[in-house]
């Protein structure tokens, strides 16, 4: 009873549109003119679409890299941030500061400071005599570089995640341990890192999620460019659906694009039951 | 146990570097953001970068306002935030407490997939309907959109927490003869306040923050201020002063919510890992 405004809600902003789209994407639908029932067509074009399958094979490299390094940083930072010392509070909410920021307006600060002549980034890397680099502006270190911001947008959220599972955890083993002499080392691989390995795999999720989805900031920074270097699955639908206005190709790629973001998730929770780590 | 003391010196060390390494990209970005926004255009474009902003000048922010309706676009931004952010918790609240009282899974899942689904899966078909019922160019289908953001964050945070709640307090009011409305309305939500504040802050940021659906849905003057600030970049390539400004006057709202409510934050974010669009 108390759920039903809500379930109404859900039911017509989100099933109406899943229904829509499966709908769509059997027909060969353009924003005007008639929209002829074409069967699978739509799906099979993705078989033989190169850029397409550039942009699956992209969007697969650039979540596993955004997955990484984030997982990596943020469990660092949850180990720190569960610490005591001076300023933690603040030190904290300075760090969660850039999840929090608008993704346009970073990604437009980021742009600026990727300028190859001008950019402050070239300045620092001169400053410890590291050649410039051309950062978004070269197909070779695009895709390493968008890993870059969205790593430092979203270690955060792991982070936060992090040192949730570390709060939850119980005192004793470490008193235990202490008594025995163990490293800070020892303690970390031996007791914490097993005990909060679910939430590291949550957290591994949600990030996978995201980083599938990302959107804003490689909208803003690059549109795809250079020609196609960083063209994910998302800016390719974008593109697809809202400037060339093929609906009916772009509502494929939408249930493709769903398939594999429930896949993954799925096979990482079910990675997660089987196997505890050791 | 001298021994001792310095291995707990290098330990303390090691803490500090490691976390100045973490927090000094953040800090540094804004730092830098908010120099660009307070130089001049020749300090701007300056090689070697001009650091500290010397004298510091409002010209770009009010360059910003004078070139472009950003008025409007705050106000825009303002009622689309704030109606989804609202309506959210007007529905929201109350599902998360079914849903808690009935441990209805099933529709957590379902909560749980419009986390999952990627934005622009919607916009699709809910573009050729606004456009169907003539609402393009209007703010209600950037409010109805931004739904899609705030519901999922709103009931999430609520089912997390009416389950923390101890439950005699409405089985107290139950058989004192209350009906089940009265008990959510007057014993379970006023528990839940802490709760309420959490979800409606993160919802009204990630529908603030949010981008996708106004660079799709939005028309000229329906704009909100992410998409504006968009359209100075294209505008404007080269004068940086203006756009670190006008990136500013979008976050500044945020980051200082942020660091007001750091610790309401900091809780709805550690228990739902909560992120819209």
């Amino acid at each position: 009873m108390f759920a039903l405004p809500a379930a109404i809600i859900v039911v017509a902003v989100i099933l109406f549109p899943w229904i829509f789209t499966l709908f769509m994407s059997v027909h060969d639908w353009k924003v005007t003119g008639a929209t002829p029932f074409v069967g699978m067509a739509n799906y099979a074009k993705m078989l033989v679409d190169e850029r397409f399958q550039w942009a699956f094979v992209r969007t697969l490299t650039f979540t596993a890299a955004s997955v990484i390094a984030p997982v990596v940083l943020g469990v660092w930072a949850a180990v720190c941030f569960s610490s005591k010392f001076r300023l933690k509070g603040f030190a904290r909410t300075l760090f969660v500061l850039p999840m929090m920021a608008t993704p346009v307006a970073i990604s437009l600060v980021w742009t600026m400071m990727f300028h190859p002549q001008l950019g402050v980034l070239n300045y620092l890397l001169s400053l410890v005599g590291i050649p410039p680099s051309a950062w978004v502006y070269d197909g070779a270190t695009v895709i390493p570089t968008l890993v870059m911001v969205e790593t430092w947008q979203w270690t955060p959220l792991v982070m936060l995640i992090v040192l949730g599972g570390i709060a939850s955890l119980p005192t004793d083993p470490y008193e235990a341990a202490t008594l025995d002499g163990a490293s800070p080392w020892q303690m970390f691989r031996h007791i914490t890192l097993p005990l909060v390995w679910p939430f590291i795999v949550v957290a591994s999720v949600i990030r996978m999620i995201d980083a599938l989805k990302a959107f804003d900031t490689i909208y803003v920074i690059t549109l795809g460019g250079p020609g196609t270097a960083s063209e994910t699955i998302n800016i390719l639908l974008y593109q697809t659906a809202f400037a060339y206005y093929d609906l009916g190709y772009g509502s494929a790629m939408v249930v493709v694009f769903f398939v594999l973001i429930m896949v993954v998730s799925l096979l990482l929770l079910h990675v997660r039951q089987k196997q505890a780590f050791q | 146990m001298k021994a001792h003391r310095i291995r707990h010196w290098i330990g303390r060390i090691g803490l500090y570097f490691s976390v100045l390494m973490l927090v000094s990209p953040a800090i540094l970005f804004f730092l830098w953001m908010l120099s660009l926004a307070l130089k001049n255009e020749s300090d701007n474009t300056a090689f070697p970068p001009v650091f500290i902003p010397n004298p510091p000048t409002l010209d770009n922010f009010i360059d910003v306002f004078a070139k472009n309706d950003f008025l409007t676009y705050t106000i825009n931004s303002v009622i689309v935030s704030f109606s989804a952010t609202g309506l959210a918790l007007l529905f929201g609240v109350p599902a998360g407490y079914g849903i808690a009282k009935a441990k209805a899974t099933k529709a957590a899942v379902l909560i749980l997939i419009a986390r999952i689904t990627p934005g622009l899966s919607y916009l699709i078909p809910l573009f050729l309907l606004f456009q169907w019922l003539g609402l393009i160019g209007t703010l209600t289908p950037l409010i109805i959109t931004h739904l899609v953001i705030t519901v999922p964050i709103v009931v999430w945070i609520m089912i997390g927490f009416f389950e923390g709640l101890p439950g005699e307090l409405e089985e107290a009011a139950l058989v004192d003869g209350a009906t089940i409305w009265q008990a959510f309305r007057y014993v379970a939500m006023p528990l839940a306040r802490p709760g309420i504040t959490v979800a409606m802050i993160l919802a009204f940021i990630f529908s603030w923050n949010n981008f996708i659906f106004g660079v799709v849905l939005a028309g000229r003057s329906t704009r909100t201020l992410p998409v504006a600030v968009y359209n100075v970049l294209t505008f404007e390539q080269i004068s940086w002063g203006p756009l670190a400004a006008a990136a500013l006057v979008v976050t500044a709202p945020v980051l200082l919510l942020t660091l007001l409510m750091q610790k309401e934050i900091v809780a709805g974010l550690t228990a739902g890992g909560v992120k819209g669009g």
